[in-house]
């Protein structure tokens, strides 16, 4: 048995006052793997994430986490094993300080505070904020607030880490330094991305959405450098893989 | 900078303040609520007529203002920023009691004026009695000392996202405001079909961002109840600061200490 597995069945959803959605989606991901979703805006990627965690269930299809199917019942141990990071860590950080923010997953899953009080410094620890802990976390410059929001998610423990733009507003050294964070975690890591850099140093696979279906799922090296598939998808291939205006006698492609 | 911006955002300055390490911040939380509590019970009981009893209850301010090393400009300018409800509230007074109560020389000094100055003078004590305490306790602090007191944890909750969204909501408007100002480079103030527009985007705003903050919670496992690390420590210090400043706030209350102090100086030098 593993808890690490996450897998989705012909999964489609639609919102209800709108056409936009996603629509019949499948996959595969198994312990460990480091997985990239890229599309252009509204392709359906956030849409894709919420149904990870239970927070949007499918019109049709399942979601798997680990041996089971996710439902209403088994929503609370799915969001224990699944952790997510949003993209704006203003909606992630609630608390006063960043401590009690840290500890608030913690409390709830009813840990005794002597535990709660080692779990909030590991993981301070291993995002390296340790220092921030009695701030109040508004007061956080964009790369602490990003370190934190991930430190609050660590701290209880998940074997999936979910998470949505994780390098947007990040100066370039803050995004580096994430990247190496990002790096040194042993979960199975879902990426949601439109820094494509970002994710050929991550991620070792790629899933294309478009229009709310998927239309690639393969090793990222291959994926960005189909030409045809990118354009298709609304999406221009990474930086380091484009040849250099300036030193090479090319001109720079058409996106 | 407009004066959202400049009056309102500093308000965050107190949080600044209140992690300084005086002895008056090292004091439990519970005890500076209950004391300023009792303070402003006090404060505001006196009788309407009666301004040089409220004299020595400015000790209070002051003491901390000067223990906690606190910017005493800045407590002034906060005060004065909403002195006009005050000053609405009480200005009818004079035209409305007319009885003569005092006279200072050949000048008679209505009732309403005394009760007027009466009002104000309360109004500024308690006032500054509030922000003090935030100021050496910071907001989280007063929020778990009226946990322990057992305050339902839904106003608690309420009173820390309230304090939390504040300034993220003044943010957003702020913004709003500055994106209009930019784009109306001669309308001083918004027309009112902006002005209501602007108004139902920010409730949108805010009801979207209440939603991906309550997803973020869910996701942490909320239940519906927020929970708080709790530390207990009420030391003997911590009782000696509640009682000694509780019975002079009602020794203040009780009698007018200034008659007193005056009628016993006559006695001596008669």
């Amino acid at each position: 048995m593993s808890h690490h597995i996450v897998e989705a069945q012909n999964v489609s959803y639609m919102y209800p006052s709108s056409n936009h959605g996603i629509e019949n989606i499948s996959f595969r991901i198994t312990h460990g793997e480091s997985v990239a979703v890229v599309g252009a805006n509204g392709a359906g990627k956030s849409t894709l994430l919420q149904h990870l965690n239970g927070f949007l269930m499918p019109n049709e299809g399942h979601i798997r986490i680990g041996d089971f199917p996710l439902t209403k019942e088994n929503i609370m141990s799915v969001r224990r094993t699944v952790g997510m990071v949003f993209q704006d860590p203003d909606d992630q950080l609630f608390m006063p300080t960043v401590y009690d923010d840290v500890a608030f997953g913690p409390l709830n899953l009813g840990l005794p505070q002597e535990e709660v009080k080692m779990q909030v410094t590991d993981a301070l620890e291993r995002v390296g904020a340790s220092h921030l802990h009695q701030r109040p976390s508004y007061r956080l410059s964009g790369g602490e607030k990003r370190a934190v929001a991930i430190a609050s998610v660590l701290a209880m423990s998940p074997d999936i880490l979910v998470m949505d733009e994780p390098s947007s507003n990040l100066d370039p050294l803050a995004r580096q330094r994430l990247i190496k964070l990002l790096l040194s975690f042993k979960h199975t890591k879902i990426i949601a991305t439109h820094d494509l850099d970002l994710a050929v140093d991550l991620c070792q696979r790629t899933i294309v959405l478009h229009n709310g279906s998927l239309t690639a799922d393969g090793p990222t090296s291959e994926i960005f450098q189909n030409m045809a598939l990118l354009a298709e998808s609304g999406l221009a291939q990474p930086l380091r893989m484009q040849s250099c205006p300036i030193c090479s006698n090319n001109s720079p492609p058409d996106t | 900078m407009s004066f959202l911006e400049k009056n309102f955002l500093d308000i965050r300055n107190l949080d600044i303040l209140a992690r300084q390490t005086s002895w008056v911040h090292r004091v439990d939380p519970r005890a500076k609520v209950f004391t300023t509590l009792v303070y402003i019970l006090m404060v505001v009981s006196v009788d309407k007529y009666a301004i040089a009893q409220l004299v020595p209850f400015l000790i209070f301010p002051v003491v901390l203002i000067g223990a906690g090393n606190l910017p005493l400009g800045y407590f002034l300018k906060k005060i004065a920023l909403v002195a006009p409800f005050a000053i609405l509230l009480g200005i009818f007074n004079p035209l409305v009691d007319r009885t003569i109560l005092l006279h200072i020389g050949s000048l008679g000094v209505s009732g309403g004026w005394i009760s007027f100055i009466s009002l104000m003078l309360r109004f500024g004590l308690t006032v500054a009695g509030a922000l003090i305490l935030i100021a050496v306790t910071g907001f989280n602090g007063i929020c778990l000392a009226l946990l322990q007191f057992r305050v339902p944890r839904v106003f608690v909750t309420q009173l820390l996202f309230l304090y939390r969204y504040l300034f993220v909501l003044i943010d957003e408007a702020c913004r709003m405001a500055r994106a209009r100002l930019l784009r109306a480079l001669d309308a001083r103030a918004p027309r009112l079909q902006t002005f209501t527009s602007m108004l139902g985007y920010l409730l949108l705003r805010a009801t979207a961002r209440a939603e991906r903050i309550h997803l973020a919670m869910c996701c942490r496992g909320y239940d519906g109840n927020v929970r708080l690390m709790t530390s207990s420590n009420f030391q003997l210090s911590d009782v000696l600061f509640v009682t000694s400043w509780t019975s002079l706030f009602v020794l203040f209350r009780m009698y007018d200490m200034p008659q007193l102090l005056g009628a016993k100086a006559l006695e001596v030098l008669l």
